[in-house]
């Protein structure tokens, strides 16, 4: 099977791959270009834990296909910290104990970091919801909500 | 109450414990918050293959041939391996701490004894070539019948599930075919109790669900070693299932892992690891075998299903006299941990309860289930649920406030267990009044005024008299299958009447050998310490009657009575799965 070229914006570098034409975007990311910060956890849609932004938007790259992200701008948890300096988010997350065995944790910033895109002073049902794609089987949810709720009102959030 | 043993390892510490209360960063967070922290399946490698595993699709079934020559010319295929190909193709989590028998094999032989059981591994260049392979597999199989039903399990005749174990059951010992806890008479007090309450319990099997699947990846490494990025809990107990059943040695096997996805009791059977290095030993390429979702939530082993019978002795005081208990582990179709859940299981009755006679058979039951494992407290969890909801249907037997009637029955310092150690750092009393406190129940002020650390004296802190029966073991002959019977189950034998359980010295304060009344045998049972069956003159009311080891003084300082003073420097270890002390 010929191999297809693609060429997108992965946390804002230019990447290109070439991919089968029923590859995921995950597997693309993980497996292609090593970026290991989305995870599988169902290859279904259900679970969250490989989500990342296409476009801002929030998507499941394990069902988005590489081919469909040609010239897309594409982010991860990977790109969030400029340097050493950690996104508003991810020191919320650190600070609220938000995270315990860490795997829902990259997708689950994706899901908080395109909520206060759109929404920078979301209510905690707004939260809930805004994270309701996502599912984490450590924390109970509850050290997250605090910590998006605490992002959302400190200051630096709204740069997203 | 809480005891800090700082003397414990004193020379190796140099923290003073003084954490509490601080702010400290977990070590594992930034990691976490940037995506950067590498799980098992966070490693890239050139030419990495693909494992993936035919399962049976039947519960029971006799394997008559397996047929892989389509599966081996299949595109991208680089090898399919069989039963045969396993260096050690029988294993049994515990051998390595030499318990229980070789049951379990990686790669079905003979025959399958659950929905879901490998039988058959293709390793391919590609996850969808060794998917598309997998189709191509012919197995044909015989059915057997199968049961699903412990107690079904356990009845003479029933499908033997599993061949190393014939009767269904855990084999304890090689001889029992069950954990047996004798404290007492039942029997005895159940005749003199007021109410007899007895209520049975089903628990249900439950996948631990972790958002990262059970998986690893093995790849050859230099000088003849293997490194292994594995998602196990203990990462040594599946080194050593590895190596073992791959038949190396243990230090060419490089294990790597640590962080985990999500375990809850789930990663500890190494489903993975010793087909994935047995494949890149064969093939000397990289070899990833990860369960898919469907895979994990079906045939990743769950907690154990349980069923337990809970008879109870009660007098219109709200004393509870007399517990027994029978229960049934669902281990499914292998060993795995179940037989370690049944010890803990036995260990931890009658709950936290000073009941003066304590029977209960623990049994684990073989069935045409997915194999079960550890999760979460497993042995513990379940029966403290079927407990608990006995206690609150007692204290309504009784007519007691349901926290009230905790208070009255619950054990204390110093207190003789069922298990036969003595009752330390109690605090079911504190907890209640606490819990009671913070969401305003009210409690008597009796109850208030009670507290963990005084009253374990005098017939609580003794060993009971309790009779030996016919085959010479604590309690009645063979209650497997209710009512008790002469016949001895298979592969049991009869012991001389003369055995008698061993009792250990005097350390950890337990009442020295001179006060504990020895063990007679069967027939005329010696006065029990003495009790007063209800002589209550009240009727049930919510203002219940202390029993005489109540003393409800403000809590002395008191020295736990009978705790001999002493210094005990190293750690003091009890083998549950030996019962013995190491130290």
């Amino acid at each position: 099977m010929a191999k297809i070229p693609v060429q997108f914006r992965l946390n804002g570098s230019d990447r290109a791959a070439f991919v089968d034409a029923p590859e995921t975007l995950l597997n693309t990311l993980r497996r292609g270009l090593g970026d290991f910060a989305p995870k599988y956890g169902c290859g279904q849609g259900t679970c969250g834990v490989c989500t990342v932004l296409v476009d801002g938007e929030p998507q499941l790259a394990c069902l988005t296909l590489s081919v469909a992200c040609e010239g897309r701008e594409i982010e991860t948890a990977s790109g969030m910290a400029d340097g050493p300096d950690l996104h508003p988010l991810q020191a919320a997350f650190m600070d609220h104990f938000a995270a315990q065995c860490g795997f829902c944790t990259p997708g689950m910033l994706t899901a908080a970091r395109a909520l206060l895109a759109k929404n920078p002073n979301p209510s905690r049902d707004e939260v809930v919801e805004g994270i309701s794609g996502n599912i984490c089987r450590c924390t109970g949810y509850e050290p997250i909500i605090a910590a998006i709720l605490a992002a959302a009102s400190a200051p630096g959030a709204r740069r997203a | 109450m809480l005891e800090m043993r700082k003397d414990i390892f004193a020379d190796e510490r140099d923290d003073n414990l003084n954490v509490i209360g601080k702010g400290l960063q977990r070590q594992d967070m930034p990691g976490h918050v940037t995506g950067r922290t590498r799980y098992f399946d966070d490693h890239a490698f050139d030419g990495m293959l693909h494992l993936k595993v035919v399962r049976s699709p039947h519960a029971h079934a006799r394997i008559r041939s397996i047929d892989i020559a389509a599966a081996q010319r299949a595109p991208g295929v680089k090898r399919v391996l069989r039963g045969a190909d396993v260096p050690v193709n029988k294993n049994t989590l515990l051998s390595l701490i030499n318990f229980g028998k070789d049951d379990e094999p990686s790669l079905a032989v003979d025959k399958v004894s659950y929905k879901g059981e490998p039988v058959v591994a293709i390793i391919a260049d590609s996850e969808a070539a060794a998917l598309a392979a997998r189709q191509l597999v012919r197995i044909d199989y015989d059915l057997l019948p199968n049961v699903f039903d412990v107690e079904e399990a356990l009845k003479p005749g029933a499908p033997v599930v599993n061949e190393t174990y014939p009767g269904n059951y855990f084999e304890y010992h090689q001889r029992y075919d069950h954990q047996k806890l004798r404290f007492g008479d039942v029997e005895k007090a159940f005749a003199q109790a007021d109410m007899v309450l007895e209520h049975r319990y089903q628990m249900s099997p439950i996948e631990h669900a972790p958002t990262e699947t059970n998986g690893s990846i093995a790849a050859p490494e230099q000088n003849g070693r293997f490194v292994v990025h594995s998602c196990a809990q203990g990462l040594f107990f599946a080194l050593g299932t590895a190596a073992k059943i791959v038949d190396v040695e243990s230090n060419r096997l490089h294990f790597i892992g640590g962080t985990v996805g999500g375990g809850f009791g789930g990663k500890v059977d190494a489903l993975t690891e010793p087909l994935a290095v047995l494949g890149a030993m064969l093939t000397g390429k990289p070899v990833r075998f990860v369960l898919d979702r469907e895979e994990e939530m079906l045939y990743g082993s769950p907690r154990g299903a349980e069923r337990i019978y809970v008879k109870d002795g009660l007098m219109r005081d709200g004393r509870i006299v007399a517990r027994s208990i029978r229960s049934y582990f669902d281990a499914g179709a292998y060993t795995r941990l179940s037989s370690y859940a049944a010890i803990k299981c036995t260990a931890h009755l009658p709950g936290p309860y000073w009941i003066p006679n304590v029977a209960s058979d623990v049994y684990v039951a073989y069935t045409n289930r997915c194999p079960s494992t550890a999760m979460r407290g497993f042995g513990v969890t379940a029966v403290d649920f079927a407990l608990e909801v006995q206690m609150d249907r007692l204290a309504e037997a009784a007519n007691l406030d349901p926290m009230e009637f905790r208070v009255l029955n619950a054990y204390r310092d110093g207190d003789m267990k069922a298990h036969r150690r003595v009752a330390k750092n109690t605090a079911l009393i504190e907890c209640v009044q606490v819990v009671a406190e913070k969401a305003n129940w009210p409690l008597s002020e009796q109850a208030k005024r009670q507290s963990s650390l005084t009253g374990g004296v005098g017939e609580r802190a003794l060993i009971p008299a309790t009779p030996l029966d016919q085959r010479g073991q604590i309690g009645r002959p063979d209650t497997r299958n209710a009512p008790s019977s002469q016949v001895l189950p298979a592969g049991t034998a009869r012991i001389p009447l003369s055995k008698q359980p061993v009792m250990e010295g005097d350390r950890d304060g337990r009442a020295k050998p001179t006060q504990v009344p020895r063990y007679e045998s069967a027939q005329p049972i010696a006065a029990l310490p003495p009790y007063q069956p209800a002589q209550t003159s009240n009727p049930p009311a919510p203002a219940y009657q202390p029993p005489p080891a109540y003393q409800p003084s403000p809590p002395p300082p008191a020295p736990p009575p009978a705790a001999p003073a002493q210094t005990q420097h190293g750690a003091v270890r009890f083998s549950s799965v030996f019962g013995t002390r190491r130290r």
